[in-house]
């Protein structure tokens, strides 16, 4: 029985997704969960030389398994190198050594800038979330910034409740003001299609639609009014290569 | 020199009321059984310092001992949010904490500043953040080439607190696998206790493996599985359903007022 007779869920379709974007990447900076399955699932089917880069000052990991956190021991245990936190981020990241960088959050804007500190006020908020770990300095060097996020209108706000990481800023010329090495964020992949800053404006337009997914969908989802591309394309559906490494890799 | 101690002999003779401590380790090593001591021997209106302050400082926070908090990131690794965390900052329960906030890479130079003896480190970041507003950082300008960075104040904790894998009898230490910023918060502090799976006669230096020497250390107290549920690289192994365990169990005041009677203030050490 053919691997695709299982149906494809729109989970997978977002990690395979992303997992191809890194086909011609020698460095890629990753935090836990969908980034990490599609870093360690690029290694798999399309790059296995592609260089894994964790937070917690592994460099060059070679994950068996997904990890739960960025700290654990199977990443270590296979880096090339393990450093610590300060030079982390004083040597590699700070420098701009890293070509990609896989960010969430749980607020993205039309300019993708990132929230992950709090919803509602700062001082008395609804809901406090974990803060900016290392993303505002990650998403100003490395080369560029891929964001993974779940696509909801909760999450694709018109203005978000604070900002933690700068994206495009409030438009052309934002990222070149602050002194930011790298070029921003370059693409949001979501379980509805992808996003990619316009050339000329910089805001997210739609320029990707998953298969079976309706462009009034993904308007509904997003909480501005969401520009679409001339020439939006279908994600082209996963392979059976890519899915049958994808669940083997969950499996593991 | 560093004092060989039990962990109870160590916390009581180097934590203070009202004392700044830092308990580091960066998902790996963190210095369990210490904080716990800490929770047991009743300290009040301490000023936790950790980058990621991870279950322990949800179960030091949930038991009311924190006055201040300042971290990078507060989440449970890979699983999701903190909830004794949040409670305090959303509810002020079970009291009000303050909290002072950065990034990963403001925390970092921090403590670098701090083990250096600098009054600050100098760095890129938190321009065009709300962060930058909210926390303490300033400008300062690149007195060669003119450019504009960001200066944040140094660390120096009264305690800080580290688990490290092995000691000698002299109270060398010895940790491998992912340092983070132990070494810095060691010598960054005014005082410092490093908990260690075991005492060996003889320290085996290992590749990649970072030595602290007893002389910049106050005490080493030895603490087997004093990581768990965090780990030590080639010791024990992180306890990742824990992890999941905590995100559901906490969630609720009672039961973890519960859990932390049963398993924390009731328990003694198990440890010399």
């Amino acid at each position: 029985m053919s691997v695709t007779a299982r149906e494809v869920t729109a989970g997978e379709t977002q990690t395979i997704v992303a997992a191809r974007r890194l086909r011609d990447t020698k460095t890629v900076f990753i935090g836990v969960g969908r980034p990490s399955t599609a870093a360690i699932l690029a290694r798999m089917v399309h790059n296995p030389e592609l260089i894994l880069v964790y937070e917690s000052g592994t460099i060059g990991a070679k994950p068996f398994h997904v990890p739960l956190s960025i700290g654990d021991g199977e990443l270590a245990q296979t880096a090339d190198s393990v450093v610590s936190v300060p030079e982390m981020f004083n040597y590699w990241i700070g420098p701009g050594r890293i070509d990609v960088a896989f960010l969430g959050a749980a607020q993205i804007d039309r300019y993708a800038n990132l929230n992950s500190t709090v919803i509602g006020e700062y001082e008395h908020p609804k809901t406090r979330l974990p803060g900016a770990g290392g993303a505002p300095e990650i998403a100003a060097s490395c080369g560029e910034v891929i964001v993974i996020a779940p696509h909801a209108k909760r999450t694709f706000v018109e203005k978000l409740d604070f900002i933690t990481t700068v994206g495009h800023g409030d438009g052309p010329g934002s990222r070149e003001r602050l002194g930011f090495r790298g070029r921003g964020p370059t693409a949001v992949i979501t379980d509805l299609g992808v996003l990619e800053p316009e050339p000329g404006t910089c805001e997210l337009m739609l320029t990707e639609i998953h298969t079976g997914v309706e462009v009034e969908k993904v308007r509904e989802e997003t909480g501005w009014e969401l520009k679409v591309a001339d020439d939006l394309t279908t994600t082209e559906p996963p392979t059976d290569e890519e899915l049958s490494a994808l669940r083997e890799l969950l499996d593991r | 020199m560093a004092e060989i101690l039990s962990v109870s002999d160590a916390v009581a003779g180097l934590v203070s009321d009202g004392d700044s401590v830092a308990l580091e380790g960066f998902t790996h090593l963190i210095p369990f059984a210490a904080g716990h001591e800490i929770i047991r021997q009743g300290r009040q209106d301490l000023e936790l310092i950790r980058m990621t302050p991870d279950l322990l400082y949800d179960q030091m926070i949930g038991m009311g001992i924190a006055r201040r908090l300042v971290f990078s990131y507060g989440g449970n690794p890979g699983v999701g949010g903190l909830h004794r965390f949040r409670d305090a900052i959303e509810h002020d329960w079970p009291r009000a904490v303050e909290i002072e906030e950065h990034s990963h890479a403001g925390m970092a130079n921090r403590y670098a500043a701090g083990a250096a003896h600098m009054p600050c480190a100098v760095m890129r970041g938190y321009v065009g953040t709300d962060l930058e507003a909210r926390t303490t950082v300033a400008p300062i300008t690149c007195p060669f080439t003119g450019e504009t960075l960001t200066a944040v104040p140094a660390l120096n904790p009264d305690v800080s607190i580290v688990h490290a894998q092995e000691a000698d009898r002299e109270g060398n230490v010895q940790l491998w696998g992912i340092p983070g910023v132990q070494k810095e918060a060691v010598l960054a502090s005014q005082r410092s206790l490093v908990t260690v799976e075991r005492i060996v006669d003889e320290l085996e230096l290992r590749p990649g493996g970072v030595v602290i020497p007893a002389w910049v250390i106050t005490a080493v107290a030895e603490a087997p599985g004093g990581s768990r549920p965090s780990y030590s690289l080639g010791i024990t192994d992180r306890d990742n359903d824990f992890y999941k365990f905590w995100d559901k169990m906490s969630r609720d005041r009672d039961q973890f007022t519960e859990w932390m009677n049963e398993n924390v203030l009731g328990r003694e050490i198990s440890n010399r």
